[in-house]
């Protein structure tokens, strides 16, 4: 069975937990750099990117996810996850990890107050998705490797690079799984490679 | 493609994104760069901390939006900011501004000693406090998105938060074990919502996050608070009150996310500096006591 962490240092760490174990795999809450040699797969949660980002730095965290995703081990990051595996970050902000090579504008649909929800299409999925972004960033430009998943008035919300997959809204939030089926089907591919 | 704002998804989700962290009460731009440099996933603007609201007495009120401004000009991370509770109009003010959250808040004197603002007709989301899971039930009901134990503000001492998770905690395993055909006199009793005692019986637990407040001081108090299953940790008076700011603030933001690594959270609390100075609870007058503002 696929091993999927996500990284527990704040934000919506239970919600994934719970939507990896409804996708048939082993859920671990990661505290510890030391626990990334456990896993197959690793989600960066929708939190406070300031806050993760800083937690991160602070307990040796950036160099192991670059380790990890060196050795193309998936990553999913949803909303703070998406700023954080960002190569740049729109304006003065210095960037987190860098592994994806995509520009993120952080709070990018503005406050609070302009939140929403809405049924987007995404690429290779059949029906709507409902999305709910949440002061949510988006990607302002990305490399000629990144496929583009998703888009919100022409602004890119979802995207894959090989093993890194990233969204603005948070699948962590409703019931829907297609996300999380997406994500583990990567993981057991990278599985397999890695085993072979 | 049609975009549906307010929604229950949009507004309480806002709250899950703060869940394991620390939002920090803050009176000017200054200070609210030291607490999202510190990590803070919020601040509360307002115009003086709890413990000066006790201090300079007379009625306490939204706080000059010249302050919330600059503090929404001053970060990236969310604002929020207190209302008086039944003061829709200081509430309506906030939402035009851009707030990203309200706490209809006992710290401020009530402009209503009745009811609570009807809160699912804004499109901000609101925090509220509680005791207890009535008051808790019929927030959820107004429309909060949020709750946060009441604690008691301003004292630096926990005894009234924790006094107040462990009774809402408490009265959710009962309701998880009740049958179907008692949670209607519970209701009753408790004086909250039949649907929403419903609800949390199905789920089992509440439908939005509950955070701790009121009496946060230390590192070690987030962490126990974190310990009784608070979702994370308002801090008040308790940063800013301190001796030293910045470190405090490092430091509960460290303990609330590894509230159970116990030597971490020694190390965090060595040369601290003191904490703001505290009150003990039975030396405060009733009148003076906040908790027991709101129905």
């Amino acid at each position: 069975m696929a091993v999927i962490g996500v990284v527990a240092l704040q934000g919506a760490v239970e919600e994934h937990l719970k939507q990896i174990i409804n996708t048939g795999s082993e859920a671990i809450m990661v505290k510890h750099p030391r626990q990334l040699k456990e896993l197959d797969g690793l989600i960066i949660p929708g939190g406070e990117s300031t806050a993760i980002g800083k937690l991160m730095a602070h307990y040796g965290f950036i160099e192991a996810i670059k380790d990890f995703s060196n050795q193309q081990k998936p990553i999913f990051g949803t909303c703070a996850g998406m700023v954080l595996v960002a190569k740049e970050l729109e304006g003065s902000e210095s960037a987190h990890l860098k592994i994806m090579d995509i520009v993120v504008k952080r709070n990018g649909f503005g406050r609070q107050i302009d939140s929403f929800e809405a049924n987007i299409e995404i690429e290779g999925m059949k029906a709507p998705f409902q999305a709910v972004f949440i002061r949510a960033p988006y990607i302002i430009s990305a490399g000629d490797q990144v496929e583009i998943l998703a888009r919100v008035d022409e602004k890119i919300v979802a995207a894959r690079c090989d093993h890194l997959l990233v969204s603005a809204f948070h699948p962590e939030l409703t019931d829907d799984n297609r996300f999380y089926k997406m994500f583990s089907e990567m993981v057991e591919s990278s599985m397999v490679s890695h085993s072979s | 493609m049609n975009k549906l704002i307010a929604t229950d998804a949009v507004k309480r989700g806002m709250a899950h994104m703060q869940k394991g962290g620390v939002i920090m009460d803050v009176v000017n731009a200054e200070q609210a760069k030291i607490a999202e440099a510190a990590g803070a996933v919020a601040v509360m603007a307002l115009e003086r901390v709890p413990s000066d609201i006790r201090a300079a007495g007379g009625v306490a009120r939204m706080a000059d939006p010249r302050i919330t401004e600059a503090v929404l000009n001053a970060v990236s991370i969310p604002v929020m900011a207190k209302a008086r509770i039944g003061h829709i109009i200081e509430a309506r003010v906030l939402e035009a501004m851009g707030v990203d959250y309200i706490d209809e808040s006992e710290v401020l004197t009530p402009a209503d000693d009745e009811f609570h603002i009807l809160k699912s007709q804004f499109t901000v989301p609101f925090v509220c406090g509680c005791r207890d899971l009535g008051e808790a039930a019929r927030r959820i009901g107004e429309g909060a998105s949020m709750l946060r134990t009441k604690g008691e503000p301003g004292t630096g001492n926990i005894v009234e938060a924790v006094r107040h998770m462990r009774k809402v905690q408490a009265q959710i395993r009962k309701i998880i074990l009740m049958n179907d055909d008692e949670l209607m006199v519970e209701a009753k009793n408790l004086g909250a919502p039949y649907e929403i005692l419903k609800q949390i019986k199905k789920e089992g637990k509440l439908p939005v996050v509950n955070f701790a407040a009121g009496g946060v001081a230390t590192p070690s108090d987030a962490a126990l608070m974190m310990e009784l299953g608070a979702d994370g940790v308002f801090v008040g008076s308790g940063v800013f009150k301190s001796e030293n700011p910045e470190k405090f603030a490092n430091a509960i933001v460290q303990a609330t996310t590894f509230y159970n690594d116990y030597e971490l959270i020694g190390a965090l609390s060595k040369e601290l500096g003191s904490p703001m100075t505290g009150i003990d609870i039975s030396k405060l007058a009733a009148a003076d006591r906040m908790q027991e503002r709101g129905l």
